[in-house]
């Protein structure tokens, strides 16, 4: 579980976040979405650390990542896996040595081991038949996939999806939310995504948290949402006509 | 006070990040991988334009000599002489390095800001890597210890370049053999050396954190692998005004 208590963060005289305090439960997925510039990018760094925080806690599972030294946070890292948007993998190694990397930095298996959970990871994201490629040879879609099997070499207690559906097709973007909810319910994950995708919204929002200029708007989840009498949710949910309508048919 | 501030700030960053660079790896085994991947890349795929320049270099240097040094008052050993001091007290180790700024400075910064810019070095901290010590200590490693070879071939090669000349008949081998025997000097040899090994680190450490410290896209990645050739030959360049002091 990660507790958010009271966060800021400002950019010079610019308040991006303003008093965020939310609970991010184990065991489901934790959907972060608002409009770009709203500031959800920003609370996503700050949790993972790649920002520091103005002031406020983060509390991952009772221990604050902000008041941690460099040698706390390194060692709290290793529990954390991350989807970044553009998946960012490794691109002077192959597919195999990516999903590696952690291994190979943080695990005192043997070759063998390490190789063998590499290959168990690329199994579950049904990946086993690219392991040699080089991530510029596999199309986005796969990438985001040994992105995901990257994340969870380890066994990550903490799984952060930066919008991971980013670029992709509607279908291959439902394979991904299917994948991080199945990962996160198999390994009872703490898992955060931030999302501007109405299908993952829907689809596996079991906590939804709605940012809007730095504010916490809203919070609920995925069958909630098309009820809300939120008008800033409702606008943003529901921008098109066709959503409008779909949404005015089900109410 | 922008113009003093700036660089003294622009410094500080770079001195800060050389404490991250030289703190202790997390696995020895990955940074020994990524040592001997970068003395390939920086070192060894350097080798042919090392030795393609030093020839041409030693060659011309050869004929400028001989055209506008060599006079009947001159010894005809002159030119072998002047084209070994030449190549052995600047041309091999500075000249050599400003050339190599170009192409390893570039390729190094060019290499951290695109990984920066696709978020390999946000993901590399995320899992609790120090990605500035990981990607950056075998650079330096790497061309310092590539460096020796690279001036000893870039040597070897002008010299060849000059021999080369002495064939079309401008010069005679055997004077162009008596010049460069003549009155040599070994502390030259190692005078060189030393002092790629300050340019080394000058290239390898400058050009890593242009490339680092990139915040943008592509434009940025362009602007940062330019900065660096730009800062690193002038680096070099004033450091070897002081190295040649103190060493001769």
């Amino acid at each position: 579980m990660i507790e958010i208590k009271n966060l800021y963060k400002s950019f010079e005289d610019k308040d991006v976040l303003k008093g965020i305090t939310t609970t991010f439960p184990a065991g489901q997925t934790n959907l972060i979405i608002g409009q770009s510039g709203s500031g959800k990018t920003v609370l996503m760094k700050c949790i993972v650390g790649l920002l520091t925080p103005t002031s406020g806690e983060i509390l991952y599972d009772g221990r604050d990542f902000v008041s941690m030294n460099k040698r706390e946070k390194a060692m709290l890292r290793r529990e954390m896996g991350m989807i970044f948007q553009s998946a960012a993998l490794f691109d002077s190694m192959t597919v195999l040595e990516n999903v590696m990397f952690p291994l190979d930095m943080f695990s005192s298996m043997t070759l063998r081991d390490r190789t063998r959970r590499a290959q168990q990871c690329l199994d579950r994201v049904n990946l086993s038949d690219a392991q040699h490629k080089f991530p510029d040879e596999i199309s986005g879609g796969m990438q985001k996939r040994v992105a995901i099997a990257r994340a969870i070499a380890l066994n990550p207690k903490y799984l952060f999806c930066d919008e991971p559906n980013s670029g992709l097709d509607p279908k291959t973007s439902l394979v991904i939310d299917a994948l991080i909810h199945d990962i996160t319910v198999e390994f009872n994950m703490t898992t955060i995504m931030n999302t501007h995708d109405m299908n993952s919204v829907m689809g596996i929002g079991d906590s939804i948290i709605f940012i809007k200029e730095g504010l916490q708007e809203w919070t609920g989840d995925k069958s909630q949402v098309a009820v809300s009498d939120n008008q800033a949710l409702t606008d943003f949910i529901f921008a098109s006509d066709l959503l409008k309508k779909a949404r005015q048919a089900f109410v | 006070m922008n113009f003093i501030y700036k660089p003294l700030a622009t410094f500080g960053r770079y001195i800060l990040l050389m404490g991250k660079v030289f703190s202790r790896p997390e696995r020895f085994r990955m940074y020994w991988k990524q040592y001997l991947k970068e003395m390939q890349q920086l070192g060894i795929d350097s080798i042919g334009i090392v030795l393609m320049i030093s020839f041409f270099i030693g060659a011309v240097i050869c004929i400028q000599m001989k055209v506008n040094v060599s006079s009947p008052w001159m010894p005809r050993f002159s030119t072998g002489f002047t084209t070994r001091e030449i190549l052995l007290l600047e041309f091999s180790s500075s000249i050599m390095c400003l050339i190599l700024a170009g192409k390893v400075g570039s390729n190094i910064a060019s290499e951290i800001g695109t990984m920066r810019v696709t978020q390999q070095i946000d993901a590399l901290e995320i899992m609790g890597v120090n990605s500035a010590s990981f990607l950056i200590l075998p650079k330096i490693l790497g061309l310092v210890t590539m460096i020796p070879f690279l001036v000893v071939f870039s040597m070897v090669a002008g010299f060849g370049g000059a021999y080369g000349i002495s064939l079309m008949g401008i010069i005679t081998p055997e004077d162009l053999t008596y010049g460069l025997q003549h009155s040599f000097n070994q502390w030259y040899l190692w005078m060189g050396i030393i002092k790629s090994f300050f340019f080394a680190f000058i290239i390898a450490s400058v050009s890593a954190f242009y490339g680092y410290t990139v915040e943008g896209g592509s434009v940025e990645v362009g602007k940062a692998s330019t900065d660096s050739v730009v800062h690193c030959s002038m680096l070099i360049l004033f450091a070897d005004i002081f190295l040649t002091q103190l060493l001769s």
